[in-house]
């Protein structure tokens, strides 16, 4: 091994990563698949502050008897009832929800009563309530800044790249946006505005590989004006890969202390920023990448200065 | 490009010192920070409610109150008007959301129809009331406020709430609480720190609508429940008895009320609320009493009757005392809810958020820890990965995550949870650039250049993508910024911040770095290559 390890990596890469496109194609169809099948049939396990309900985050004096608790709230008029243990402690999550026209304020003080009388020395840490309307708001501004911001994303790239870059950049991404909620909905974690906070993560870093993809390949279009589009794509991943790599790794190893050190508070939203690393990666290669080559681009395109105009020298 | 930069030195110093001194306060214990000369900046990290605990209330005006008060208003605005000039009617009523009346005299259902508009009307461009008249057949006058009067009122209504949700919450002596207007007619209440969200939802909540009426005696309470309320009239819940019939007619509100404090009743020793009204209402006060010696009056707060004590002589000197069943807490939460004044409309809780302050302080140790070893992790791997030039872009990256943190502590703004997420995103993309730079110095030196020329080629080829994937998510970030909220606010905020700082950092500081490095050591090869 040589100092410093970045050395060993061999100069030059020769992967045929066109080749595998097709497979990839077939991949991801089977993965939107699975996630659409799992949005269909196991559904989001949405928090309250998308569906409304109460939340009280509760330690208990003797060891946690999940039935009792969930059978007091259910009681005292809490429906939906879950009990989550923390596992570390007795501490544990409460959740339920009330009918539409029940004061879900009053609710959760009725609960929080029974549930001290029922458990003595109950201590109640956090209490959160969420009444739909507001759920219905956040979730839709939240919607519309997304679109919005897309769209002028996609503005951008056209400006700076060509039509059919910003599309793909922006199937792409709603590629990786639906395989992680596919994930999300797979292993039922729960999505809260924290798993929203990731979700943007997300969306930030793919976008960025997509730009750095397309970057290299409107540099090589335009030293290698013959060259078939096919070839100048696998050219330019190759010269890429050293830095697709120690991206890729740098920010999974930064992200693996919270994945490990991180407790149940952190771990949803390290899990799928960690999975949308992954997926951004592989989205830019093998869904953006593939929608320009499929579609075709100018070759004649000139207009499109870059920043600091680069100088075609073969590298 | 790596030549010696004068600009370059002085802005990278420049960044440095801001970072450090922007930074120092959110290490410093308490009572250090407090002895800092005064020209240091001391604000700390502007915490979410997620991270170091509070209470979260959002709120919604109850318009559809603050329209039903309006139409009743209008009814008994009308009725007084009409008697005060003679004019028979009938049918006075409100109709859907407007109001209606029937004036019995054919021959005075203009000049009815000319008073009503002079004295209630008016366009609201000239400060009148936005209240809408026509004239109907059968002699009916239709009346109905335009929709743009009522979102006026509504908007005003909202504007006064957040005042004196102010002045209620200062009352209580809660640490700096975040008083917002969100929407057209919500309010979001913040209140850091240990604090009883009960109490504070409870002193936010209630209306305060202090009013004295005089009790009817003229038809029973029981004849009045089974529904012959005589006309200007009402049957009002009561505390400690029974409802009573109660004139709608305030003598006096709360608004008159000059003071209001807790004491204790020289005779019982329980608590009560002392007043003092202001000139107007003392007379009003005064002479209501005078000429109702032996009846009752009923002092009203919300709806509902506190006491209904007997007139046993004229209260002439405009101070008194409401007593009823208080604890002295209660006494003085409703003396601090009279000082403030009383609510426009009724406030709906529609989000409540406690977050214990240990469950805060947990959440941030866990990140805090999560968040060190994933850096260190980081920096080990980046170092061993390009040597020397990864010492080079771990420095930036401090000087990045000096630069962030700074930079919040400076704006004040909020960071929370899905901010910590936009740091780390800014950062991933920081460590990116410098990537990207020396594997573009790589690519270069291998083509054969001299290392002085390949640092010069890969930096600017970089740029270039730098650039773009950093305008990108500027751009991202601005209209999640604008758009958003809650989470996606706290996000787009760190994200924007993070983009300026990464990019100076991971350019700028590296630059100046490598150049110092080259021109001292003057090497064949690069370490890198």
């Amino acid at each position: 091994m040589r100092w410093p390890l970045i050395t060993n990596l061999p100069r030059e890469f020769n992967f045929d990563f066109v080749r595998l496109a097709p497979m990839a194609a077939v991949l991801s169809a089977i993965l939107i698949a699975i996630s659409v099948g799992s949005f269909a049939f196991r559904g989001m396990n949405f928090g309250i502050d998308f569906v409304g309900g109460a939340l009280i985050e509760v330690e208990t004096a003797k060891p946690l008897d999940i039935a009792g608790l969930r059978r007091v709230m259910t009681e005292a008029g809490g429906e939906d009832a879950q009990v989550q243990s923390l596992g570390q402690g007795n501490g544990a999550i409460l959740r339920f929800r009330v009918p539409d026209d029940a004061d879900l304020n009053a609710s959760t003080q009725v609960v929080k009563g029974a549930l001290q009388k029922a458990f003595p020395g109950i201590e109640i840490r956090r209490a959160e309530t969420v009444g739909g309307k507001v759920s219905g708001e956040l979730a839709r501004s939240g919607a519309i800044a997304l679109t919005v911001a897309m769209f002028l994303m996609l503005l951008y790239i056209w400006f700076r790249f060509q039509l059919q870059f910003g599309l793909g950049a922006i199937v792409a991404v709603l590629h990786d946006v639906i395989l992680t909620l596919g994930a999300l909905s797979l292993v039922q974690l729960e999505v809260s505005m924290t798993s929203i906070a990731a979700l943007l993560t997300v969306i930030g870093y793919s976008m960025n590989e997509k730009v750095i993809t397309f970057d290299r390949l409107r540099e090589n279009l335009r030293k290698y004006k013959t060259t078939p589009l096919r070839d100048i794509i696998n050219r330019s991943e190759n010269e890429r890969l050293s830095r697709t790599l120690i991206t890729g790794s740098t920010a999974i190893i930064a992200l693996s202390g919270a994945l490990f050190f991180g407790g149940p508070v952190l771990l949803p939203l390290v899990f799928t920023m960690v999975f949308g690393v992954i997926i951004g990666t592989y989205s830019s290669i093998y869904v953006a990448l593939p929608i320009i080559l499929l579609w075709g681009v100018r070759r004649d395109d000139e207009e499109a200065v870059p920043l600091k105009p680069a100088n075609a020298r073969q590298g | 490009m790596l030549a010696p930069s004068r600009w370059r030195l002085i802005s990278v110093v420049a960044a440095l010192i801001f970072g450090v001194l922007f930074t120092l306060p959110n290490l410093l214990p308490a009572g250090m920070r407090d002895s800092l000369p005064a020209f240091l900046p001391r604000q700390t990290l502007n915490l979410g409610l997620d991270l170091q605990g509070g209470s979260y209330l959002k709120l919604s005006v109850d318009t559809r109150a603050l329209r039903a008060e309006k139409i009743t208003n209008l009814i008994e605005d009308v009725r007084t008007t009409l008697r005060a000039e003679d004019i028979a009617f009938t049918d006075l009523g409100q109709v859907g959301a407007e109001v209606t009346v029937r004036i019995t005299d054919p021959a005075r259902a203009n000049e009815a129809l000319n008073l009503l508009r002079n004295r209630l009307g008016g366009a609201i461009a000239n400060g009148g009331s936005g209240l809408e008249l026509s004239a109907q057949p059968d002699q009916r006058i239709r009346m109905g406020y335009s929709e743009q009067a009522l979102n006026a009122e509504a908007s005003r209504a909202v504007d006064q709430s957040i005042e004196i949700i102010r002045r209620r919450i200062d009352a209580l002596g809660t640490r700096e609480p975040a008083i917002q207007r969100q929407g057209l007619d919500q309010i979001v209440v913040q209140a850091p720190g240990e604090s009883d969200p009960e109490r504070l939802k409870s002193i936010i909540g209630q209306t305060a609508k202090l009013t004295f009426q005089m009790v009817d005696d003229s038809v029973s309470v029981a004849e009045a429940v089974q529904g012959r309320v005589p006309p200007g009239s009402v049957v009002l819940p009561s505390q400690d008895e029974g409802p009573l019939l109660l004139k709608k007619r305030a003598v006096v509100t709360g608004e008159m009320l000059t003071e209001a404090s807790q004491g204790f009743d020289g005779q019982s020793g329980q608590p009560v609320v002392n007043f003092r009204f202001n000139g107007q209402g003392a007379a009003r006060f005064g002479e209501v009493t005078a000429s109702n010696i032996g009846k009752r009056f009923a002092i009203v707060l919300d709806g509902k009757i506190i006491s209904a004590p007997v007139i046993q002589s004229a209260i002439m000197g405009g101070s008194g005392q409401i007593s009823g069943n208080f604890t002295a807490e209660s006494a003085n939460d409703l003396a601090v809810l009279l000082r403030a004044g009383a609510l426009p409309a009724p406030l709906k809780v529609e989000q409540q958020n406690t977050v214990g302050a240990e469950l805060g302080a947990d959440a941030v140790r866990a990140g805090a820890i999560s968040l060190a070893i994933g850096a260190v992790a980081m920096f080990v791997f980046i170092v061993m990965a390009y040597g020397m030039f990864g010492v080079f872009a771990a420095l930036a990256l401090v000087l990045n995550v000096l630069l962030m943190i700074g930079a919040m502590s400076m704006t004040q703004a909020t960071l929370t949870f899905p901010g910590i997420a936009g740091m780390i995103l800014t950062l991933a993309v920081a460590v990116d650039a410098n990537v990207l730079i020396y594997e573009r110095v790589r690519d270069e030196a291998h083509a054969g250049r001299s290392p002085l020329q390949a640092l010069e080629h890969g930096y600017e080829r970089a740029l270039v993508s730098i650039f773009d994937a950093n305008i990108t998510s500027a751009i991202s970030a601005v209209i999640m910024f604008m758009f958003g909220a809650g989470a996606v606010r706290g996000f787009a905020w760190t994200l924007l911040i993070g983009v300026i700082t990464s990019v100076f950092t991971a350019v700028v500081v590296t630059q100046l770095l490598i150049g110092w490095w080259y021109r001292s050591k003057k090497p064949k090869t690069l370490p890198i290559v």
